[in-house]
């Protein structure tokens, strides 16, 4: 955790890119700004020792649920698509993927 | 009968089975009063009136076949990040704005078998980030006690529709403190359950290892009845728990003869407000005469917790809502040429600041080069935070702490400074990261505006903390006094 400070114009741009949220120079900026100030905020971790510490993922003890492989009905195909933003001939269309 | 709305679920429940008073008379009462002061408040998103009248009249049915639940034919009201089918459910995000689920999510269904009526959604800060309700992509809800201070977040439409008797008790979901801030803020009671008590089955996924719904009402007993219908096993959500869930109402007693509580001498934080500390220290000498031994105890790794809350949130928010792409529902860029353009432009309009901000400290701290030192790093304080709290646990029976280091602050005041925004919750969120219980109760005013006493449990101690809760409640005549609106 030793960067903070440098998290670069660039660097928050390719967060964006990573994240997939389209961002103009203005919001990198600001954005810049504020992921400084939270991260400074972190390095209080710094201090706790937590060599073999084993790390938590869920507070409770979770196994895996396994449940029988039967046939249920699915919901109707129009109420499915009622929420779709772009339909045609009721399929959901969407733009290439390959240029 | 008058003032219906102003009753509580416990006794509006007693009057609708002694026939005294129609879920039909009551449903017009709640809904009258929403029209009065929601224009003020502005606690929903969605008021979903029809639907409510016909519930209402259905309950009636089932009370005169004497078929009834503890909630048949009481109003209420559910956060709007809790999918209703075929009533809009929009997280307060401009992303779901239009979207109207296909299918109820379990604290949907589980309230239809009550025979409970669904007011409408309440409103809450974008996908439940935020800690006083202005991160609402749509309008700010107003604390009732003074509508310029916040009513604190995220479900700040529930608790100031409770406070507000614009239902008669809503549900909530915490992830950091969203059920139990809001709640002290607003001058009514608030639990967090232990997580995997209440399904998260359709609860809009923000950090799936946070996450918990329950419920904000007038008193305590309210609580122990809501919680006693929500809580339970759900096959839909793995992390569900196996558990026989007791009858709380059971668990009211006013005396506390024989608990040990601590009280954490770390929660009192160099932010806290006098007025806070001293009606904790007031609300301590009570539960001492209620006979709890109380004492001063010590959880080291508490200033910890700030850093690993907003290192684990963020990361499984920016995994959680990699969903909304614009093409299955919600918000589209229908004029991008190319997918990625699509999906960029989709998001930007479709999040707003906190949000935005939320998902990139989370791809941060997931990426490269950066996920041993975050959250790798927070995922073992953790660890730490959590043993801190067992351990402590095998002496004392429950905590108790302030909920908020303030009461509620003026709107505008916060929306600046995101750090500062973040310490709103640095009481709560220790309880989200150890997956233990906590409940906040109002204990005291200052500056005429509600305080929270906030009373945490080892896990599955639910009905310890609404006992202690119970037992103050009855002792102290806080939670009688209303807003004037």
């Amino acid at each position: 955790m030793s960067n903070d400070e440098e998290l670069s114009l660039e660097d928050v741009k390719h967060i964006a890119l990573l994240a997939r949220i389209g961002i103009t120079e203005e919001e990198a900026n600001d954005m810049r700004d504020d992921l400084v100030d939270i991260l400074k905020q972190f390095k209080i971790l710094n201090r706790v020792e937590t060599s073999g510490v084993q790390p938590t993922g869920h507070s409770v003890d979770v196994t895996s649920v396994m449940r029988d492989d039967v046939v249920k009905p699915s919901y109707a195909r129009e109420d499915i698509l009622s929420n779709v933003p772009d339909i045609e001939d009721h399929r959901i269309r969407v733009r290439a993927i390959f240029e | 009968m008058n003032n219906l709305e102003k009753l509580t679920a416990h006794e509006a429940s007693r009057l609708l089975i002694d026939k005294e008073i129609s879920s039909v008379e009551l449903t017009e009462a709640v809904l009258a009063r929403i029209q009065k002061v929601d224009n003020d408040v502005k606690a929903y998103v969605t008021i979903s009136e029809e639907f409510a009248m016909q519930q209402a009249r259905e309950a009636d049915d089932l009370i005169s076949s004497g078929d009834t639940f503890p909630l048949t034919g009481v109003p209420f009201l559910l956060k709007d990040n809790m999918v209703t089918k075929g009533i809009r459910t929009t997280c307060s995000s401009r992303m779901l704005e239009d979207f109207v689920p296909p299918f109820d999510g379990a604290m949907s269904e589980r309230m239809k078998r009550q025979g409970a009526v669904l007011l409408g959604k309440g409103n809450l800060d974008e996908f439940a980030m935020g800690s006083s309700n202005e991160n609402s992509a749509f309008f700010t809800t107003r604390n009732p006690w003074d509508l310029s201070k916040v009513p604190g977040g995220s479900s700040g439409g529930p608790s100031a529709a409770t406070a507000a008797d614009e239902c008669i008790f809503a549900l909530g979901s915490d992830t950091g403190g969203s059920i139990r801030q809001p709640a002290a803020l607003c001058g009514v009671v608030g639990l967090k359950p232990t997580y995997g008590l209440v399904s998260r089955y359709g609860l809009v996924a923000f950090a799936s290892s946070l996450d918990q719904i329950g419920p904000i009402t007038k008193d305590v007993a309210d609580n122990a009845l809501v919680l006693g219908a929500i809580a339970g096993r759900d096959f839909r959500d793995s992390t569900s728990l196996d558990y026989e869930v007791p009858d709380y109402s059971k668990c009211l007693h006013t005396n506390l003869s024989g608990l040990k509580i601590g009280v954490p001498k770390e929660y009192f934080v160099s932010e806290m407000e006098i007025g806070v500390q001293e009606a904790t220290m007031e609300s301590i000498k009570v539960l001492r005469e209620l006979g709890a031994e109380v004492e001063e105890v010590s959880l080291p790794s508490t200033a910890f917790s700030l850093a690993v809350y907003y290192i684990i949130a963020p990361s499984e928010a920016s995994a959680n809502l990699a969903r909304y792409d614009g093409v299955k529902y919600g918000l589209s860029s229908l004029d991008s040429d190319t997918m990625w353009e699509a999906l960029e432009k989709t998001r930007q309009m479709g999040f707003g600041d906190e949000v935005k901000r939320r998902i990139m400290l989370g791809t941060y701290a997931l990426s490269a080069g950066y996920y041993d030192a975050y959250y790798l790093k927070a995922q073992k304080v953790r660890t730490i935070i959590r043993e801190e709290f067992n351990s402590i646990f095998k002496d004392y029976n429950a905590l108790v702490m302030p909920t908020s280091p303030t009461v509620a602050f003026s709107i505008g005041e916060r929306l600046s400074n995101p750090v500062q925004m973040y310490s709103s919750d640095i009481l709560t969120m220790p309880a989200n990261i150890a997956g233990i219980p906590g409940i906040s109760v109002p204990g005291g005013f200052s500056n005429g505006l509600p305080i929270g006493l906030q009373i945490m449990g080892p896990a599955l101690g639910e009905g310890t903390i609404l006992r202690i809760a119970y037992a103050y409640e009855q002792a102290t005549e806080w939670h009688l006094v209303r807003p004037k609106l």
